[in-house]
């Protein structure tokens, strides 16, 4: 009896500690097959640091390899930025207008969609964008490229805005109550309460919201990849074919040879991708406990 | 007062218990005989249900109790190295303030205490399940529910039906938290009734916040104060010739 | 808009919906025929993937829950481990499954177990699945540890006042009442599973396979993975363009379907504890 409840004990508290093993083997594994690129003098040879941060071709199967990550870095904030800028003031309203001024029934309609929304799968969402969405604007707009930046941009808003909702949603449904009926006891509005006292009262929440809703971004691959039309142009107009990191892993790794230069730079490319992400959801739900704390006063 | 043999059921020493570091019992030392119903009365939050969680060892729960002191079960020390928890909590049985039945049905509810134990014989299952009901004035009214969810019960009989589960254990103390204070009347009675039935084989001791309840139900009855035990007497004595001003204006309704 | 790319899937994909579509292998360049290697292999997938999510996530939850000290240092760490992982990018999964899993995990187990020949050190469902598995932990931990949560602590004090140990007490009183939660975890993780193709890229998805797999080392194909291929690198894309619809239509219908049982397992179980 007592051995079986030790035993018990200890594979619980294992797989508990499994958890944090992972996330440091993701961590190891990665950064072991990038770390070539710092100490193999064959690999630094082809892919040089200077190389990779400071050309703006990236070539890595042509006779001469070029890997020149500019164009893969500048696709990533291109196709980033727009998802966040279509994506965030959609999400953000959306979960203001829930939150603060709709009926209930609105409510019970709203959110299980944006759950829905949440569970189409991302090869979906690139199909749809690389069949219709992409046409679409080509024929609005009468673009060169018919898979641009804008387009795996609007595409990856669809991923975002789930996240960034759920967020501030959470947020602002957290703040309590007496805030409101405070500041309509001083004659202001419903607008006037939201705008003035919910939304800053929230502020930490929603910036989360955001954050998280980039790193949602910058990590996403199916999309992008499908959407974007996947040139690693560099260049600035928001109309050209862009192509990300996690979309560069994507189409790539299945064609280089393990343990040559390409590959190792692809596990680099993963090493960032993973410490972006990192970083995002660390300073995320940094900015959550701090709403929490916020709102509990401390 | 017949009841007085040499070792008593509990003996509580110098018992100390803090919550973080407010302290919420202080000193408090009594003994409880074999064959007797103890009350402990006295004001909201003067630390009758910590006192109570203490001899069983529940506060421990909750990392920000601290106890000092010892509890002796039949001479044996509560507090001490060699004490299994589990099988202590089983001869010190507990009914809570509310009632309690776990979602599950009538029979699952009474046998879960003996399963846990590693009985599983029918008979002796269905024996207890009798018995248990039997003592705690339910048998009548479940006798043909035992199937159905504990959870149908009305809070009366769900109550007794936790005094059941706990009767289940076969006990030697019983430990009573305000197990009356949201019933009716009729259910309250029952259970008092049953109490005096009870009191033939085990001990008890019954934390109340209804002084009537204790000056009807019980042989000794103790006054708890801001964690100080202020007076413990028989029951009878408290009542009437209470030793201490502040259990005087206690008993007669001037305060808590 | 959600309600556009729905309806245009359906619309266009609804046509060519049959039961043989469902039910024989891609013909002809993958212009006709059915999607029945696809569905078998995600079915299988998530099947594989579930059996190695669930334990390692429901356990966790219950160490987090029920196990871990009050006030231990342990409990943030593994919470923000978890809160990580489920920010990782499902294409770094797939980098990890390759290098870990296939790389190393596998190579080893060829190296001492079969004296170097190539077994399972090779993209394969099994690897797969555990990358998926882990991709869907954070899923399967939170929903499990907000269902450990709503159980009522009284009903823990009860199973300690009747002599119950810790483990009895999780086992006879906590799991019975959360098991609502976990399945719906369970369901959340596989419709996660049942949608994602990034990590299963380099980890065992196949382009085209015309025999099922039937060992843990054999790869697969695999609904979304079939979207992708069919999608950007069919030779013929109008030829391939009704069943690529019906294939999305059928991912979608999997994961809602998954989804919706979900909400409703999770309404009857909050229906059953009100009771």
């Amino acid at each position: 009896m007592r051995w079986v409840e030790r035993c018990i004990e200890t594979t619980i508290r294992a797989s508990a500690f499994t958890v944090i093993l992972a996330l440091v083997l993701i961590f190891v594994f990665i950064g072991k097959e990038a770390l070539p690129i710092l100490t193999s003098p064959s690999v630094r040879q082809e892919a040089s640091l200077r190389q990779l941060f400071g050309t703006i071709v990236w070539q890595p199967v042509s006779t001469v390899p070029q890997y020149g990550l500019l164009p893969l870095l500048l696709g990533t904030l291109k196709v980033t930025v727009i998802a966040l800028l279509v994506g965030g003031p959609l999400a953000l309203s959306a979960a203001l207008f829930t939150s603060e001024f709709a009926p209930p029934w609105v409510r019970e309609v709203l959110k299980p969609s944006v759950e829905l929304l949440a569970g189409i799968p991302s090869v979906v969402l690139g199909f749809f964008a690389l069949m219709v969405l992409a046409s679409w604007l080509q024929s609005v707009f009468g673009w060169t490229y018919r898979l641009n930046a804008v387009n795996a941009g609007i595409a990856l808003a669809f991923a975002v805005i789930p996240i960034v909702y759920t967020v501030a949603e959470d947020a602002l449904t957290s703040v309590p109550r007496s805030y409101r009926e405070g500041s309509i006891a001083m004659g202001a509005d419903a607008w006037q309460t939201a705008w003035r006292v919910v939304v800053p009262a929230a502020f930490p929440g929603i910036f989360a919201a955001c954050v998280l809703g980039f790193g949602r971004a910058i990590g996403e691959t199916m999309i992008v990849l499908m959407a974007s039309g996947n040139a690693p142009i560099f260049s600035a107009a928001l109309t050209d074919s862009a192509r990300s990191l996690s979309a560069t892993i994507a189409a790539e790794l299945g064609e280089v040879v393990v343990g040559s230069a390409p590959y190792h730079v692809l596990f680099l490319i993963g090493s960032l991708l993973f410490v972006l992400t990192f970083l995002t959801n660390l300073a995320g739900h940094w900015f959550v406990t701090r709403l929490r704390e916020k709102l509990e006063g401390r | 007062m017949e009841h007085h043999p040499e070792t008593p059921k509990l003996k509580i020493e110098g018992l100390n218990v803090w919550i973080g570091t407010t302290p919420v019992l202080t000193s408090v030392t009594f003994d409880v005989p074999e064959h007797t119903i103890l009350s402990l009365i006295g004001p909201a939050r003067s630390g009758k249900t910590t006192l109570l969680r203490a001899l069983n060892r529940l506060n421990e729960l909750n990392v920000a109790f601290r106890t000092a002191g010892q509890v002796y079960l039949s001479g044996q020390p509560v507090y001490g190295n060699g004490m299994d928890v589990a099988s202590l909590r089983r001869r010190l049985g507990m009914v809570f303030s509310t009632p309690t039945p776990l979602p599950m049905s009538v029979w699952d509810n009474l046998t879960l205490g003996p399963r846990l134990k590693a009985v599983q014989s029918r008979t002796e299952l269905e024996r207890l399940v009798e018995s248990s009901l039997k003592a705690a004035f339910l048998w009548d009214e479940v006798k043909d529910r035992l199937r159905e969810s504990a959870l149908k019960l009305s809070g009366g009989q769900q109550q007794r039906l936790c005094l059941a589960r706990t009767l289940m254990l076969e006990p030697e103390v019983l430990l009573l938290d305000e197990p009356c204070s949201g019933l009716d009347p009729i259910s309250t009675a029952k259970i008092e009734e049953a109490l005096q039935e009870l009191k033939r084989i085990l001990t008890v001791v019954l934390v109340t916040n209804n002084v009537k309840q204790a000056a009807r139900a019980s042989d000794l009855t103790g006054f708890l104060l801001m964690g100080e035990l202020v007076e413990l007497n028989d029951t009878e004595e408290l009542f009437t010739t209470p030793q201490d001003p502040r259990t005087a204006d206690y008993v007669s309704g001037r305060f808590g | 808009m959600l309600v556009v790319i729905l309806g245009n899937i359906v619309y266009v994909g609804w046509g060519h919906l049959s039961w043989e579509f469902l039910t024989q292998v891609p013909r002809a360049g993958m212009t006709q025929g059915g999607i029945y290697p696809a569905i078998f292999g995600t079915a299988a997938l998530v099947l594989l993937m579930t059996l190695a999510v669930l334990p390692l996530g429901v356990m966790t939850a219950i160490y987090l829950q029920e196990y871990a000290p009050q006030g231990s240092r342990w409990v943030p760490l593994v919470r923000l481990a978890v809160q990580n992982l489920a920010g990782v990018p499902a294409i770094v999964f797939g980098l990890f499954g390759l290098g870990f899993f296939v790389s190393f995990v596998g190579r080893e187990i060829d190296h001492f177990l079969y004296g170097g020949r190539l077994v399972y050190g090779q993209p394969a469902i099994l690897w797969a699945a555990l990358t998926m598995a882990l991709l869907t932990l954070p899923t399967v931990v939170v929903t499990t540890e907000e269902a450990l949560r709503a159980v009522p602590q009284g009903l823990r004090e009860v199973a300690y006042a009747l002599g119950a140990t810790r483990w009895q007490m999780v086992h006879h009183v906590v799991l019975p009442q959360a098991i609502g939660g976990m399945l719906t975890g369970g369901i959340l993780a596989v419709s996660r599973g049942a949608g994602e193709v990034a990590p299963i890229l380099f980890t065992g998805a196949a382009y085209y396979l015309p025999y099922l797999p039937t060992h843990l080392n054999d790869q697969f194909m695999e609904l979304g993975y079939h979207v992708y291929v069919m999608t950007t690198q069919s030779p013929d894309v109008e030829a391939t363009k009704p069943l690529l619809y019906s294939t999305v239509l059928v991912l979608l219908l999997l994961t809602f379907a998954l989804n919706f049982v979900a909400v409703l397992v999770r309404a009857q179980f909050r229906r059953r504890q009100m009771r």
